[in-house]
């Protein structure tokens, strides 16, 4: 395509703000009667100034920026420990139904039957997959059931009298951890890995200790390799009177093939938007359900689902009766339903004998990224991984290339890159994702562009990296001028630009 | 399996590549005994069976649209333009991620960019962030936000706050060492017009809902003198994002903090989420905000570009010392927010707030005529509070059952433990309703009431 065609990609999109004007309006509503106002003092006498647009401009402006987007839907996208897969519109088409769209979070009971069995059914799917007795549906997202889990824990440890301060935190954690840790008040102790990528054992056991409320792992953990030790670990934490808080967000190894309760968690957050395929909607919206154990389950967040005398379904909105112990509310209203009717459509598509597939597939495909890649690029650790498979930047030694440098060119193949510079524990990470619901022909694809590009960068082409990708809605941005000096908004011109 | 691209002959030539005999080989670090538990759950279904199942447990839910509805207390049942649910289903924006590669992610920032500014338009405020998970959310951070900006850790919490907003902020505030003050309410449906009073000493921040959980609006300025006065911030939280159509912006009466529940615009009522936080404030604290921030630069060829900035405040690179756990947020609804708005306009969103307010006169009108009815609000925007001679919970129930009508949410519902409120009755309007809803409910609540 043309560069100097209008609306091709690497054009700038003017900004709504420069594109309306008085007298255009973008819905016909009725005109009001203008009748005696009730607002008091405070009417408002100014302008908000906003753009005026008609509707054709407004659709053909967010149709053109959509057209600088990569997604799932454009191509692979095997970016690692966010579980990009297919997102099925089924799942769109049901969310939107009238008994689940439009319906409101404070309607009685009696009217919200089927909302509720969807929100009961849900999570008996995330029970049964995780092997626990209990799960808070409410957290927005994985970080808001990570805020559920660590709630829980102290809230139990209060209830027993003790005052522990330290969860333990191994380095290859995802960034969420230590602050949701630190949000709760709690001290971040880091813990040791070993050479080959899991977390060391005797290090775990040796910082436990009758301070310490929790670990916090990730299994299988952010290196892409499964803590084969876990038990052990767990057995260990919870003989030092602690408990185990498991991050989820790397479920889609384990959904329908290991259940994290037979793995001694007591906790765990559940991407809804990861393993169970809800759209990433560009950062949003997800869903975060914490399973937990036994012990937990009665500190659960309020509101609870509980059965009625005559078998319906009922909003526990008090700390009270089988509720008195709940740490309280995490948020308003009752979790994403929207998000829980595309879950559980997509578990039920699986159903239980071939749910376990997901995983399977996943880590087939990770497995044979990283066999036909072992030699070109740098593995990280000894394999096999799980559902994502993890490489250092000693490939590039010598090229004068960085990572940064090769996700770039990755962009210019086509491909979204994977996972850069994460997890902190290895030099120059690579964490490379592709998900179930990639074909072995977008694998071969990759690997070759992959093999192509490892061959560039050490042959004497390699400068061609610094400018890569060269066929991107844009080049390389300038991050450190967008830092120095911020500008977070449109400001009408002439006046003084937003910066702090 | 629609979704699993493999074949078993593909699946058997990648064994063979990797050199493994069988899937399960794959997965040897994990113990033999845990490994493929059986698992009582239903068998797989097609597409048609799935859509026939949803349907059958949608229809056992009363849809808003179904009858007569006035409630409100939190989320509000707007209109929603069909262009906004068919660009936000648009694949690039879907089933994108966080946009962190931004040469390819140019749609969602410069459309998070427009999201910030609009929202920072509508409250007045000098910058917005890229959203939160919702409204409630957002006033709690908002809360934690102005404890480390002020180095003091009591927040002043005025009575009209939302119930639910209350308790999550108590919920956040018990983990992270806050004290939550209760200041002295006003009767149900008054605004206090002078402000909260006497503060507590070393507070962070007064809180302030507006318009307040039983639909009260008023002068901003005296709460922001006051707080600004005792060295504190005002942070304002605004239930219903339209009612900024109609009222002055908090930033321009002088909030530090605005945080709002943005649901009335582009997300729909949804049985309450996924809803989408918003949050803006001034500038000099924007580097105490939770969130993401979009922010303009320029590429290599110096074209106006986007990017994800002031990271250095969040989780994924300060880790134990970020400003907020929040890393996933509602960027979807943002945009389906930003879409209607953009439909909207400056125009638009005038006339919505006022046909809004208008019907919310127009109900208010109607039951104040009902014996055994009264409205209290003085001012509102479209919500109110009504004052009946018997149990809201009973006469809601009532009219329900016997007349089709969803008449508002008692405030039992909300403050179970007051038995105070117990003849309160909160009754929300927007454009959606219609004279003859309005005459339906008047009808019902004379049958009721009689």
């Amino acid at each position: 395509m043309s560069g100097t065609q209008r609306g091709a990609p690497d054009r700038t999109e003017p900004l709504l703000f420069e594109l309306g004007a008085p007298g255009r309006c973008g819905v016909d509503l009725p005109e009001p009667t203008g009748a005696a106002t009730r607002l008091g003092a405070a009417e408002r006498t100014a302008k908000v100034g906003l753009p005026d647009l008609d509707e054709a401009t407004v659709v053909r402006h967010y149709t053109r920026l959509s057209r600088l987007n990569h997604g799932i839907d454009t191509a692979f996208y095997p970016l690692g420990s966010c579980t990009m897969k297919h997102n099925p519109r089924l799942h769109e088409k049901l969310a939107r139904l009238p008994g689940f769209a439009d319906v409101h979070p404070l309607q009685p009971a009696d009217t919200v039957q089927g909302a509720l069995a969807v929100i009961d059914e849900m999570a008996r799917w995330l029970r049964i997959l995780t092997g626990l007795p209990a799960v808070a549906m409410w957290p927005a997202a994985g970080a808001h059931g990570e805020l559920c889990g660590l709630m829980a824990i102290r809230a139990a440890h209060e209830a027993s009298g003790e005052a522990r301060t330290r969860i333990l935190v191994p380095d290859s954690a995802h960034g969420t951890n230590p602050a949701t840790a630190a949000f709760c008040g709690f001290q971040v102790h880091k813990v040791q890995e070993n050479p080959d990528g899991r977390v060391d054992t005797a290090s775990l056991k040796a910082a436990l200790g009758p301070d310490v409320a929790a670990i916090m792992l990730t299994n299988p953990n952010t290196c892409g390799v499964f803590e084969s030790d876990i038990r052990a670990m767990a057995d260990a934490t919870h003989a030092a009177g602690a408990y185990f808080y498991c991050d989820g967000a790397n479920f889609n190894a384990m959904i329908g093939k290991v259940r994290p309760g037979d793995l001694g968690v007591d906790a765990m957050h559940i991407n809804l938007h990861k393993t169970f395929s809800t759209p990433h909607g560009g950062g949003g919206p997800g869903a975060g359900p914490t399973v937990l154990s036994a012990a937990l389950a009665p500190f659960a967040p309020l509101p609870w689902v509980l059965p009625g005398d005559g078998g319906e379904l009922r909003l526990q909105e008090q700390a009270v009766g089988p509720a008195a112990a709940s740490f309280g509310r995490l948020r308003a209203f009752h979790g994403q339903m929207g998000t829980f009717v595309r879950a559980l459509a997509y578990c039920l598509s699986y159903g239980r004998d071939s749910i376990r597939k997901v995983a399977e597939d996943a880590v087939l495909n990770a497995n044979y990224l990283r066999a036909a890649l072992a030699d070109t690029l740098s593995p990280a650790y000894p394999g096999p991984c799980m559902h994502e498979c993890l490489f250092d930047d000693s490939f590039l030694d010598g090229t004068g290339v960085s990572t940064l440098d090769f996700a770039k060119a990755l962009i210019e193949a086509g491909f979204h890159p994977p996972t850069v510079y994460f997890p902190l524990v290895v030099s120059g990470a690579l964490l490379v994702e592709p998900t179930e619901t990639e074909s072995r022909a977008t694998l071969d694809d990759f690997i070759e562009t992959v093999r192509a590009l490892v061959a560039r960068a050490r042959g004497p082409e390699a400068d061609g990296f610094a400018d890569a990708p060269a066929n991107a809605p844009r080049q390389r941005t300038d991050e450190t001028r967008a830092a120095r000096n911020p500008v977070l908004r449109w400001t009408p011109p002439g006046t003084c630009g937003s910066t702090s | 399996m629609r979704w699993l691209p493999n074949t078993e002959a593909d699946r058997r030539a990648m064994l063979d590549r990797i050199g493994v005999a069988t899937v399960n080989d794959l997965f040897s670090d994990v113990p033999a005994d845990v490994l493929d538990p059986v698992l009582d759950l239903p068998p797989a279904a097609g597409e048609i069976e799935i859509e026939r199942a949803f349907r059958d447990l949608g229809r056992r839910n009363r849809a808003a649209g179904d009858g007569p509805f006035f409630l409100g207390g939190g989320a509000y049942r707007h209109y929603i333009p069909a262009s906004v649910d068919a660009l936000i289903q648009r694949g690039e924006f879907l089933t994108s991620y966080t946009p962190y590669q931004p040469e390819i992610s140019q749609g969602t920032l410069q459309t998070l960019f427009e999201f910030q500014t609009q929202v920072a338009l509508l409250t007045g405020c000098d910058v917005a962030n890229a959203s939160m998970y919702d409204g409630s959310t957002a006033c709690a951070e908002a809360a934690l936000m102005a404890a480390r900006i002020t180095r003091r850790a009591r927040i002043a919490v005025a009575g009209g706050l939302h119930p639910h907003w209350h308790d999550t902020l108590a919920t956040y505030f018990r983990f992270a060492g806050l004290e939550l003050v209760p200041l002295p309410a006003a009767e149900p449906g008054c605004w206090l017009p002078d402000g909260p009073g006497a503060l507590p000493d070393d507070c962070a921040a007064v809180l302030v809902q507006y318009p307040d959980v039983f639909g009260a609006v008023g002068d901003l300025r005296p709460w922001a003198e006051a707080a600004h006065a005792a060295g504190a911030l005002l942070i304002v939280a605004v239930p219903e994002v339209v009612a900024l159509g109609a009222l002055r912006s908090p930033g321009t009466d002088g909030a530090d903090i605005v945080v709002a529940e943005g649901q009335s615009l582009g997300v729909g009522l949804a049985f309450g989420g996924p809803y989408v936080g918003l949050f803006a404030t001034r500038d000099r604290h924007v580097r105490n905000m939770p969130g993401r921030l979009a922010g303009e630069t320029v590429d290599t060829e110096g074209r106006r570009s986007f990017v994800l900035t002031l990271a250095a405040r969040e989780q994924h690179i300060r880790r134990g010392r970020a400003t907020s756990n929040i890393c996933t947020n509602s960027g979807l609804c943002a945009l389906a927010f930003s879409v209607h708005l953009a439909l909207l306009g400056e125009s638009g969103l005038a006339r919505l707030a006022r046909l809004n307010h208008e019907a919310a006169v127009r109900t208010a009108e109607r039951v104040d005529a009902v014996a055994g009815a009264s409205v209290t609000n003085r001012t509102f925007f479209n919500e109110f509070s009504v004052t009946l001679d018997r149990p809201a919970a009973d006469v809601a129930a009532a009219i329900e059952q016997r007349h089709g009508v969803l008449a508002g949410v008692p405030a039992s519902r909300l403050y179970p433990d007051h038995d105070d409120l117990a003849h309160h009755l909160l009754v929300a309007a927007t454009e959606l309703t219609s004279d003859a809803d309005i005459e339906r409910l008047g009808t019902a609540l004379e049958e009721v009431l009689r």
